[in-house]
């Protein structure tokens, strides 16, 4: 549930639904943004131009030419709407190569952790991990909880270019370059898949907020050779 | 019909399509785009008689030189640039902004820098042969959605004119300077007070310069060190235009159009919808000063100012 509502400057509301980052939090954003999207597509609500969900925040920005903070509050605060349940949630496999040429970083993990390169994707792989959100570029989900013991702090120095399709993990996330990108996260491997595509209008992202997603090992060959 | 367009013969620095931007989309990490300067992007469209979405050329300091082929169109410029226009027996003329021209066929357009700003804009009459992406022609280079693939133009790239039957519209001419007011009117954010009190303070009273470090994401400022007390690092949440984050080392920056979707730095302040052409506008070296506004402020402020926006475009007709 929403613990509180603020203004974001004159044409953005914050809603911020407390400080814990976990599932049932994130999943109440989830609903939320679902919820107010539909009434948008709707038309039952004019003016809003974009909603951003996040781990535990929903930031909505709308046209201050056609309404305001006062009128969108009052529209929130009156929604009737329950935590989704997520029954079934959308469980997503993606093909990830780890050898030596796309895992950037497993010189330094290996070092940080005291875990051998094996060990670490091991855990990692044996895991499934939920998507909090999607963004900062298009597409690139951002996934958790990791096992503990590979979690790992951001590059001392982020890389002005990561490559299109790295893998990447830092803290309790993991996450996937969708476009080349300045970025500081540890690059564990590269995925071959199109995570987002600008030609699928109808879903242009793979992996939604909600859904599960699990990681599973390619050889090179196998990703040279990847075909969708 | 004729197939008019323009030849890049230089493409200038940052040359791309734009538009009002692109909305919805923010949750995928498609940013909004769009012109910089939407009031000047909406004085283009109304000085060569389009509607007021029709997309525009932004260019950034120095300009793109381009040659008309196969026709004659209506263009305007608008900003505050310096352009000639080379008609095809060489002669030369020196560019008037807010002024609708003429172009005939194999006549060049000049455009050879922004003077005191970052940003202008070049409309043609009818616009040009594009198609949206998602809602909006706006070219999104993060992405490559949009015009021109999503990517900035190239020398020898083509820019296709939509107008092949171009009615010679009387010559439109409107007054309009540029503000350079360098007071930028912000209200507090989210995380104001994960600053020291002295970092509040200094925030809104001193001075603050604008460095190199300027594109269409975001804008660095430097100045006092706005020192913060809580952490550096919040869960990363969702950003607009505007919002003005402070990193670890202490200097602001504003996030712009193409700004990313999600970002996890305090918030110090959001600038007010008003001030946003101008902020978009500054140029590096530039100082400016933050002044606190209420939100009823604010709001009153972007009334006057669409009002006054919409008092130029009728002075278009």
């Amino acid at each position: 549930m929403i613990k509180n509502i603020s203004n974001l400057g004159d044409a953005a509301i914050y809603c911020d639904f407390g400080s814990e980052v976990n599932e049932k939090t994130n999943l109440s954003v989830i609903s939320y943004f679902n919820n107010i999207s539909r009434l948008v597509q709707e038309n039952k609500i004019s003016g809003i131009n974009n909603i951003t969900p996040s781990y535990n925040k929903l930031i909505i920005s709308f046209d201050l030419t056609t309404t305001n903070y006062l009128e969108i509050k009052d529209f929130i605060v009156n929604l009737e709407i329950k935590d989704e349940k997520k029954d079934n949630p959308k469980a997503i496999k993606i093909a990830v190569c780890c050898e030596d040429e796309f895992g950037l970083d497993f010189n330094r993990l290996t070092e940080k952790l005291k875990l051998t390169k094996k060990q670490i994707l091991e855990l990692y792989l044996n895991k499934q991990y939920f998507c909090y959100m999607t963004g900062f570029i298009a597409g690139m989900p951002f996934l958790g909880d990791l096992n503990e013991k590979i979690r790992c702090n951001r590059l001392e120095t982020p890389r002005i270019k990561v490559p299109k399709g790295s893998v990447g993990i830092t803290e309790q996330f993991t996450n996937i370059y969708t476009f080349e990108s300045p970025g500081g996260w540890n690059i564990i491997g590269n995925t071959p898949l199109k995570i987002f595509d600008k030609l699928n209008l109808e879903e242009p992202v793979l992996i939604k907020p909600g859904d599960k997603v699990s990681f599973y090992q390619i050889s090179k060959e196998e990703y040279i050779g990847w075909d969708e | 019909m004729n197939n008019i367009y323009f030849k890049i013969l230089r493409p200038g620095i940052n040359t791309t399509i734009q538009d009002i931007g692109r909305n919805h989309l923010y949750h995928v990490g498609i940013t909004v785009s769009g012109a910089i300067d939407q009031r000047n992007y909406k004085i283009a469209n109304r000085l060569v008689d389009n509607e007021s979405d029709e997309a525009v050329i932004e260019f950034a300091y120095q300009g793109p030189l381009l040659k008309l082929k196969n026709g004659k169109i209506n263009l305007t410029i608008t900003g505050d640039i310096l352009f000639k226009i080379i008609r095809q027996n060489l002669k030369v003329e020196d560019g008037i902004c807010y002024k609708s021209y003429i172009l005939e066929d194999e006549d060049q357009i000049d455009i050879i820098s922004t003077k005191n700003t970052a940003y202008g804009y070049l409309s043609v009459n009818g616009g040009f042969k594009l198609h949206k992406e998602w809602n909006s022609y706006s070219t999104n280079t993060k992405a490559n959605v949009g015009s021109n693939n999503g990517k900035k133009y190239s020398l020898g790239d083509k820019i296709f004119i939509k107008n092949d039957d171009l009615k010679i519209s009387k010559e439109k001419k409107i007054n309009y300077k540029q503000s350079l007011d360098n007071m930028i009117r912000v209200i507090k954010g989210t995380n104001f007070d994960y600053f020291s009190s002295e970092a509040q303070s200094n925030f809104f009273t001193k001075k603050f310069s604008v460095t190199n470090l300027v594109d269409r994401m975001g804008i660095r400022l430097n100045g006092p060190k706005l020192e913060n007390i809580v952490s550096s690092n919040i869960k990363s949440e969702g950003l607009v235009r505007g919002v003005i984050q402070v990193p670890a080392d202490g200097n602001p920056i504003v996030m712009l159009s193409d700004h990313g979707t999600i970002g996890g730095y305090p918030k110090i302040g959001t600038v007010i919808s008003a001030d946003l052409d101008r902020v978009g506008q500054l140029t590096p070296g530039t100082k400016i000063q933050f002044k606190e506004v209420s939100l009823e402020e604010a709001q009153n402020i972007f009334k006057a100012y669409t009002d006054d926006t919409n008092k130029y475009l009728n002075e278009c007709n």
